[in-house]
C-alpha cells in the first residue's frame, strides 16, 4: 500500500473490498472553468482514520466537501470520475445521485464551529429531525448517547436546553461533532477541525477522533502535520490539486517516496 | 518651481513635530464632536419642544371618556373611541396581509428564485416601490379595490391599501434577513441531509427572525400614522359608531363582518379636528397626536422585547 495507489498491499485491500469504506478513483473536479482536483485517487479505510495534508490552496477542503456533494450547493461547479461508497456500492458523484442521499449517510465537521442557533439539545437532534425520527424517547436516547461520544456529555448535561453559543470555542466543536454522530453516519469528514481552537481544545479534539475510529471511518484534513502523525491511521499528501503520496502514516513520516513529500515533511516548503 | 523650490515646501510641511500632529489630530476630533453634539442637542430640542407642545395641550383632555366616546359636534364631550379602534383593526388587517406576504416574497427571491432578468427587474421594482409616495398607493387602491373591484370604503381595503404600501419595507427587510446568515449554517444544515424546504424553514427563517421583526414593526409604524392613503379611498372622518364585533356569543362565534365596516383612523380624526376653527377642537387634536404617539412607541417597544427575547433565546 506504499506508494501511490498501485502496490501489493493496495492490491491486497482492493481485493478485500469489505475493508475500504470508501475509493475514489480519477476524480476530477472544477470549479467553473478552473479545475481544482486532478485525476485523484485515493482508497478511505473502514473504521480508520485518513489524513488528507498538503500546502494550503491544494485542495483538501475541495475533495473533503466531493465526498458529500457540498459543492452541489453552488452553480457551476462539476465533477468527473468517481468515489464509491461501500457497502452499498453507491456512486457519490455520480450524475443520477441525489446529493441529499449522500449526506443522509456522510456527516461533516466544519472548520469553525458553526452550531445552529438553538439549545445544544436540538442542535444534537437536529440529523434525527430531518430524518422524521420524532419519538422522544429515541431522541433523547440518541442525543446523550452521541454527546458522550463527543466527550461533551458531563460538561453540558444540566443545560441542554439552553443555547449552544453559550458553550466556549471547544465545547460548540464538540457538540458540532456530536451533531454529525447522532444520524450514526458511515463516514465522518473533518474539515481542519482544531484550526480554529487553542491547544487545550484541540488535544481534547484528538483525542476524541482516536475514539471514534472504533466505531466511525473518518477523513480528516489538517494543514498541520504533527496532528496528522498523532492521530492518523493513513496519509495522503496531496500538492496542486494532485494526490502525490498516500501510505500507512508511520511509514508515510518515515520513509517517503515522493520527492516533494519529502520536502514538506520536512518543512521545506508549505 | 525649481527643485529647490520643492525640497524646501516639503521639508516647511513636514515641520510640525510629531507632537503637534497629535496635538492636530485631538483638536479635529473634538471640534467634530463639538459639532455632531451641537447638531444633537438641536434635534432633540426640537423633538422634545413638539411632544411637550403636544402635551401640555392634550394631556389634560386624555381620560376615561376620552377614549370611550365618539366624536361629537361639542369639543368636551367629543372622544376618540372610533379612532383608536378603527386604527387597530386596519393595523391588525396589515400585519396580517403584509407579514406573511412580504416574507414569503422575500424568501422566495432569496432563497429559490434563480438569479435572472426578471428577478433583477423584481429587486429594482421593490426597492422603487418603497419611495413610491403614499398617496399614490391610495390612488391605486381607489382605483382598483374601492371602484373596480365595487370592495367599499371599508377596513378591508385601508388595510390592505397599507399593506401594499409596507409590503417593500417587509419584503427588503426580509432578505436583507436571510443574507446576513451566516453561509456556514446553511452548509451545517444541508451537511446533516435536510433539504432545501427543511434547511430554509428549520434553520434560516428562525435565526432571521430579529431582523424580519424588526423590518415589519419599521413597517407598521409608518401604516400607523399614514394619513394621505386612506383619506384617498374615502374614509369618513365623523364616525359615531363601532365596527361589529369580531366575537358573538351564537356559532361560529367569530365574524367577519367588521372588515366591511366603514371607519376611522387615529390620524385622520385629528386632522379633522384640527381643521375646526374652535380651539377646543385643538386640544382635542393634540390629545390624539399624544395617542397616536403612545400607540407608535408602545409598538416600537414590543419589537424591542421581542426582538431581545428571541435573541436570548437563540443566543
Ligand atoms: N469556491 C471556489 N471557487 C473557485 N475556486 C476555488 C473555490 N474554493 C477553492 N478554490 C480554489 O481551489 C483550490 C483548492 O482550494 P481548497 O480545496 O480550499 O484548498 P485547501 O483546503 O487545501 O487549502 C485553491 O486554488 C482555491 O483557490
Ligand atoms: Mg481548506
Amino acid at each position: 500500500m506504499h506508494g501511490s495507489v498501485d502496490g501489493v498491499a493496495q492490491a491486497d485491500l482492493a481485493h478485500n473490498a469489505a475493508q475500504l469504506r470508501a475509493e475514489v478513483k480519477k476524480l476530477s473536479f472544477y470549479y467553473g472553468t478552473s479545475q481544482a482536483l486532478k485525476s485523484v485517487d485515493l482508497p478511505i479505510v473502514d473504521r480508520q482514520v485518513t489524513a488528507l495534508i498538503g500546502a494550503s490552496g491544494c485542495g483538501k477542503s475541495t475533495l473533503l466537501r466531493c465526498f458529500n456533494r457540498m459543492h452541489d450547493l453552488y452553480v457551476g461547479n462539476r465533477y468527473e470520475g468517481s468515489i464509491t461508497l461501500y457497502p452499498e456500492n453507491l456512486d457519490i458523484v455520480g450524475p443520477g445521485v441525489d446529493p441529499m442521499l449522500v449526506r443522509l449517510r456522510i456527516g461533516m465537521v466544519f472548520q469553525k464551529p458553526n452550531p445552529f442557533p438553538k439549545s445544544i439539545f436540538d442542535n444534537v437532534a437536529s440529523g434525527l429531525y430531518i430524518r422524521g425520527v420524532k419519538t422522544r424517547a429515541i431522541v433523547e436516547q440518541r442525543v446523550e448517547q452521541s454527546l458522550r461520544q463527543a466527550a461533551l456529555w458531563e460538561e453540558v448535561k444540566d443545560r441542554l436546553h439552553q443555547s449552544a453559543y453559550g458553550l466556549s470555542g471547544g465545547q460548540q466543536q464538540r457538540l458540532c461533532i456530536a451533531r454529525a454522530l447522532a444520524p450514526n453516519p458511515g463516514l465522518i469528514l473533518f474539515d481542519e477541525p482544531t484550526s480554529a481552537l487553542d491547544p487545550i481544545a484541540t488535544a481534547k479534539i484528538e483525542e476524541l477522533v482516536d475514539q471514534l475510529r472504533l466505531n466511525y471511518t473518518i477523513v480528516i484534513v489538517t494543514h498541520n502535520m504533527q496532528q496528522a502523525g498523532r492521530i492518523s491511521n493513513f496519509t495522503a499528501f496531496m500538492h496542486l490539486g494532485q494526490m502525490l503520496e498516500y501510505a500507512p502514516t508511520k511509514q508515510f513520516f518515515t520513509a517517503p517516496e515522493h520527492p516533494k513529500t519529502q520536502e514538506y515533511i520536512t518543512g521545506r516548503f508549505g | 518651481m525649481t527643485e529647490q523650490a520643492i525640497v524646501t515646501q516639503e521639508a516647511q510641511a513636514r515641520a510640525l513635530s510629531d507632537d503637534e500632529i497629535v496635538r492636530k489630530a485631538h483638536r479635529s476630533e473634538t471640534r467634530f464632536a463639538l459639532i455632531g453634539l451641537t447638531v444633537l442637542i438641536v434635534t432633540m430640542i426640537v423633538l422634545m419642544a413638539l411632544i411637550v407642545d403636544f402635551a401640555i395641550d392634550g394631556m389634560a383632555r386624555i381620560d376615561r371618556d376620552f377614549l370611550t366616546s365618539f366624536p361629537s359636534r361639542r369639543p368636551g364631550e367629543a372622544g376618540i373611541l372610533s379612532a383608536w379602534v378603527g386604527t387597530a383593526l386596519v393595523i391588525l388587517v396589515t400585519a396580517a396581509m403584509a407579514v406573511p406576504l412580504g416574507v414569503a416574497a422575500g424568501l422566495y427571491l432569496e432563497e429559490y428564485a434563480r438569479t435572472n432578468w426578471i428577478t433583477d427587474l423584481i429587486e429594482i421594482n421593490v426597492s422603487n416601490l418603497a419611495g413610491v409616495p403614499s398617496i399614490i398607493y391610495g390612488l391605486l387602491a381607489l382605483g382598483l379595490f374601492v371602484q373596480t373591484f365595487q370592495l367599499g370604503q371599508t377596513i378591508f381595503v385601508a388595510g390592505l391599501t397599507l399593506a401594499l404600501l409596507i409590503l417593500p419595507i417587509i419584503i427588503v427587510a426580509t432578505r436583507e434577513a436571510v443574507r446576513s446568515i451566516p453561509l456556514e449554517i446553511r452548509e451545517a444544515a444541508y451537511g446533516l441531509g435536510a433539504d432545501k424546504w427543511q434547511t430554509v424553514s428549520g434553520y434560516i427563517l428562525p435565526a432571521a427572525r430579529p431582523g424580519i421583526l424588526t423590518g415589519a414593526i419599521v413597517g407598521m409604524s409608518r401604516a400607523i400614522g399614514e394619513t394621505a392613503p386612506i383619506i384617498t379611498i374615502g374614509a369618513l372622518t365623523f364616525i359615531a359608531f363601532l365596527p361589529p364585533s369580531p366575537i358573538q356569543s351564537t356559532f361560529p362565534y367569530v365574524n367577519a363582518d367588521w372588515l366591511n365596516s366603514p371607519f376611522t383612523v387615529l390620524p385622520i380624526q385629528m386632522f379633522n379636528w384640527i381643521s375646526r376653527p374652535q380651539a377646543g377642537f385643538h386640544v382635542n387634536a393634540a390629545a390624539t397626536g399624544l395617542i397616536l404617539l403612545a400607540m407608535t412607541l408602545l409598538m416600537n417597544g414590543l419589537a424591542i422585547w421581542l426582538r431581545y427575547k428571541i435573541r436570548k433565546g437563540i443566543r
